[in-house]
């Protein structure tokens, strides 16, 4: 192990997922710093698996094997909380309870335990998506962009090894997208982030950029 | 080797004891007092007690018991007032949701429904005493046409059917099922269903029992087995409601139990083992007419009976649910007025004034069963909470659910009559010298707190956005840290229910309570059915009103703690 070179960006090596005998996933790729990785399936093709995968939270009935190694950490050895594989869904996922700025906060590594630290990063983070002075609002009163604005601000200062996109831009209106797509695409630049996106939208591809891995709803083999 | 980070290896090693745990008891709360309950029972039975000098096995109090005069009517009565009241239970709860599912009529009558739920069975038997007694408001309101200047010499409520009673658990059983149902609904596809059946020309009712009602009656099946046996072995409400002579046969248990003369307990334990038996029967009677019925709904649905007009149907089931709902609701206005009245005559309609009088006398006899009352519930229900949230985090680590078999062990302290079981721990509780009363009467509660509180939980944990989990460990939060930070105060509101339902649950409680208190621990449920055989309306009132109060207080807190925790967030809000 020690021995190994030690590769920067994100290493899939022979990743396979299987529900029973149908194979939805058979993928080996490298994902650099800043880069991003496409995935490409029609709903139901099983995409959204190789995210879970990843995150460590696959459904026990799928089986899967494989490594995913990011700077020479296996992530398939830790667990799903010290992965720090940073994800965004669909849906925003605001926690309800919880202030804007505390729905930041609640992410700030565990490291850092001043509450006033925490709470000058999280406002820090939500002024760099252009929320300065949101942090006491409540969730439920931001419009669909701002929301996912939070949530992107939320998974950035989590300070994520890679970032996990699970089809974030489809619910949002068309004019909305093309924002959030280029100001997620530069964040994670701007982090150096290895990016993995799910998507079923060819406009996601291209306005992403990278290498396209596409699977359909019957075989998941490899292109 | 797993790398884990030290904190989240704590957190989450601390929630999957905790949740391993939480199975083990509760799978241990719901068989072994079951068990070992069924086994002091069945012993003492046979003729083994030693304590009370019983050694020798065999059927002699069997043949004591069948010889005791009037034992088969008592058989008979405990039998029919059980199969009707879930008969009719059953057939309201279904024809209603058949007219009503999905309408606005269904939705308005369910906030009426919804807190029947709560009111204790002796307080709702009460109500309708006063309501339906020859002296009673009914009467009064009928006297000035009837031409009556003192109350008719009639038979009720201890009518010697056990009409009244049945009337009065058919009260308390409809909002049961009906809630109980309505949580099975989502699982049916109501909306296309109907649509589909109106176009094929089915009336609504006919419709929804040939489409729908199958499907809610396999999940609602378990809590229809639970009505039947509750209501074949019923105490209070047949205390208060029930025939005298002969009582129904749980009566006429709870009189030999409590029989200074000890050795008639093997009587008792002989007398419970038969309840078993006549409960069992009851059960195997409602299997064969479940299939019955359902071959019949099968040929009709067959010959394409469509039913279109069914007017009259739906009005007679609204008007059902209606008079439960107001039957209810004006026994709890008379204990009401009853509490607090001077001289009221007959046949008056109102008393001729108020006094506080009653209740100040009560309540300088009030404080300890009160006390009693509120620590046994809040303390079974936060054990049967904890345990509950234990055995769903457990589901949600194992992403497996229990299936029906686990349904089954829920709902088994619930099947088993009562009076079976709990006689023989009280026995147990004896034999073993144990006198931590107090002790003994939480956890028996709790056998039966657990399963409603489960009940009451599951569905909304099970419906949690699971994605939430996976976010919180994305962003690096251990299991602890994330429940404690965000499924546990996202469904705060779901747990105070679940609180208010068991802490209802532990203050209707009579049975259990007598057996295991033995006439030494009292709540506000058992002096208020002691007071029964008094006949003082106006203490009556007092307990009845006191035993409703608790349970609407709590289930008030648990709807505005939660609105005032998180006013200012509104998605906390309903």
């Amino acid at each position: 192990m020690t021995n190994d070179i030690i590769v920067a960006g994100l290493v899939l090596a022979g990743i396979e997922i299987w529900l029973g005998d149908h194979r939805l996933i058979a993928l080996s790729a490298e994902v650099q710093p800043s880069r991003v990785l496409t995935v490409m399936g029609p709903s139901g093709s099983g995409k959204s698996t190789l995210l879970a995968f990843i995150g460590g939270f696959l459904d026990p009935v799928f089986k899967a094997r494989g490594d995913v190694t990011i700077e020479g950490v296996n992530l398939t050895d830790l667990a799903p909380e010290s992965r720090r594989a940073g994800i965004l869904f669909q849906d925003p996922l605001l926690f309800p309870h919880m202030s804007v700025g505390a729905n930041v906060a609640f992410a700030v590594p565990a490291t850092i335990s001043r509450r006033s630290e925490r709470v000058r990063i999280a406002a820090h983070a939500l002024a760099e998506v252009e929320l300065d002075d949101f942090a006491a609002r409540d969730p439920a009163t931001l419009s669909g962009g701002q929301k996912a604005r939070v949530a992107l601000a939320r998974v950035l200062v989590s300070q994520p090894r890679l970032l996990l996109l699970d089809e974030p831009f489809s619910k949002l209106d068309m004019a909305l997208r093309q924002q959030m797509r280029s100001l997620v695409f530069t964040k994670a630049q701007d982090a150096g982030l290895p990016v993995i996106l799910v998507t079923h939208d060819e406009a996601d591809a291209q306005s992403a950029g990278g290498e396209i891995y596409r699977m359909d709803a019957v075989s998941g083999q490899e292109p | 080797m797993r790398k884990w980070g030290l904190s989240s290896f704590i957190g989450s090693r601390v929630v999957a004891v905790y949740a391993r745990s939480a199975i083990v008891l509760t799978v241990a709360l719901l068989t072994l007092p079951l068990s070992f309950g069924l086994l002091g029972t069945l012993l003492p039975a046979l003729g083994y007690l030693p304590a009370l000098g019983g050694h020798d096995i065999g059927l002699e109090h069997f043949g004591r018991l069948l010889a005791m005069p009037g034992i088969w009517a008592s058989v008979w009565l405990s039998l029919a007032s059980g199969l009707s009241t879930t008969a009719i239970s059953v057939a309201v709860t279904a024809l209603f949701l058949a007219a009503f599912a999905g309408t606005s009529v269904l939705r308005r009558l369910q906030h009426w429904l919804s807190p029947l739920l709560a009111i204790p069975h002796a307080a709702a038997a009460f109500g309708l005493a006063l309501l339906i007694a020859p002296s009673g408001y009914l009467i009064r309101l009928a006297a000035p046409f009837a031409g009556l200047d003192r109350p008719p010499d009639l038979l009720i409520p201890h009518d010697p059917f056990g009409i009244t009673m049945t009337a009065a658990l058919v009260l308390k059983e409809i909002p049961f099922l009906f809630l109980v149902s309505l949580a099975a609904l989502p699982q049916v596809e109501l909306v296309a269903s109907r649509r589909l059946a109106a176009s094929l020309g089915y009336g609504p009712v006919a419709g929804f029992l040939y489409l729908l009602w199958p499907g809610i009656y396999r999940q609602i099946r378990f809590a229809v087995y639970a009505v039947l046996a509750y209501s074949s072995s019923v105490v209070d409400v047949a205390l208060i409601l029930g025939p005298n002579l002969p009582g129904t046969l749980a009566t006429r248990l709870l009189q030999w139990m409590n029989d200074p003369d000890l050795s008639t307990r093997f009587l008792a334990s002989a007398g419970a083992i038969l309840q078993l038996g006549v409960t069992a029967t009851a059960l195997v009677l409602w299997y064969f007419a479940e299939r019955v019925c359902g071959r019949a709904l099968t040929a009709l649905r067959d010959r394409g009976h469509r039913f279109p007009g069914d007017r009259s149907v739906k009005i007679a089931a609204a008007s059902a649910v209606i008079v439960a709902i107001a039957t209810v609701f004006s026994g709890l206005a008379l204990l009401l007025v009853w509490s607090f009245a001077g001289l009221w005559t007959f046949p008056d309609l109102l008393p001729k004034g108020l006094t506080l009088r009653t209740w100040q006398a009560a309540l300088s006899q009030l404080a300890m069963p009160l006390i009693t009352t509120l620590s046994a519930g809040v303390i079974s229900t936060l054990i049967a909470v904890f345990l509950t949230i234990g055995c769903l985090e457990r589901e949600t680590e194992t992403g497996k659910r229990g299936g029906q078999s686990a349904l089954l062990l829920l709902y088994l302290p619930l099947i088993t009559p009562q009076i079976t079981f709990v006689f023989g721990l009280q026995i147990l509780f004896i034999g073993s010298g144990s006198l931590d009363r107090f002790a003994a009467l939480v956890l028996v509660h709790l056998v039966f707190v657990l399963p409603y509180v489960f009940l009451s939980l599951s569905d909304a944990w099970r419906q949690f956005d699971i994605r939430y989990d996976v976010l919180a460990a994305a962003l690096g939060r251990s299991r602890l840290s994330a429940l404690l930070a965000v499924r546990l105060p996202m469904l705060t509101r779901a747990i105070f229910t679940a609180f208010a339902v068991g802490f209802a649950v532990s203050v209707g409680q009579y049975l259990p309570t007598v057996l295991i208190g033995e006439g030494r621990i009292q709540t506000i449920t058992t002096e208020a059915v002691a007071l029964a055989s008094g006949g003082n309306r106006r203490v009556i009132g007092v307990y009845g009103l006191l035993q409703t109060l608790l349970p609407f207080i709590v289930f008030a807190v648990a709807s505005i703690v939660p609105a005032l925790l998180y006013r200012n967030r509104r998605a906390m809000q309903v």
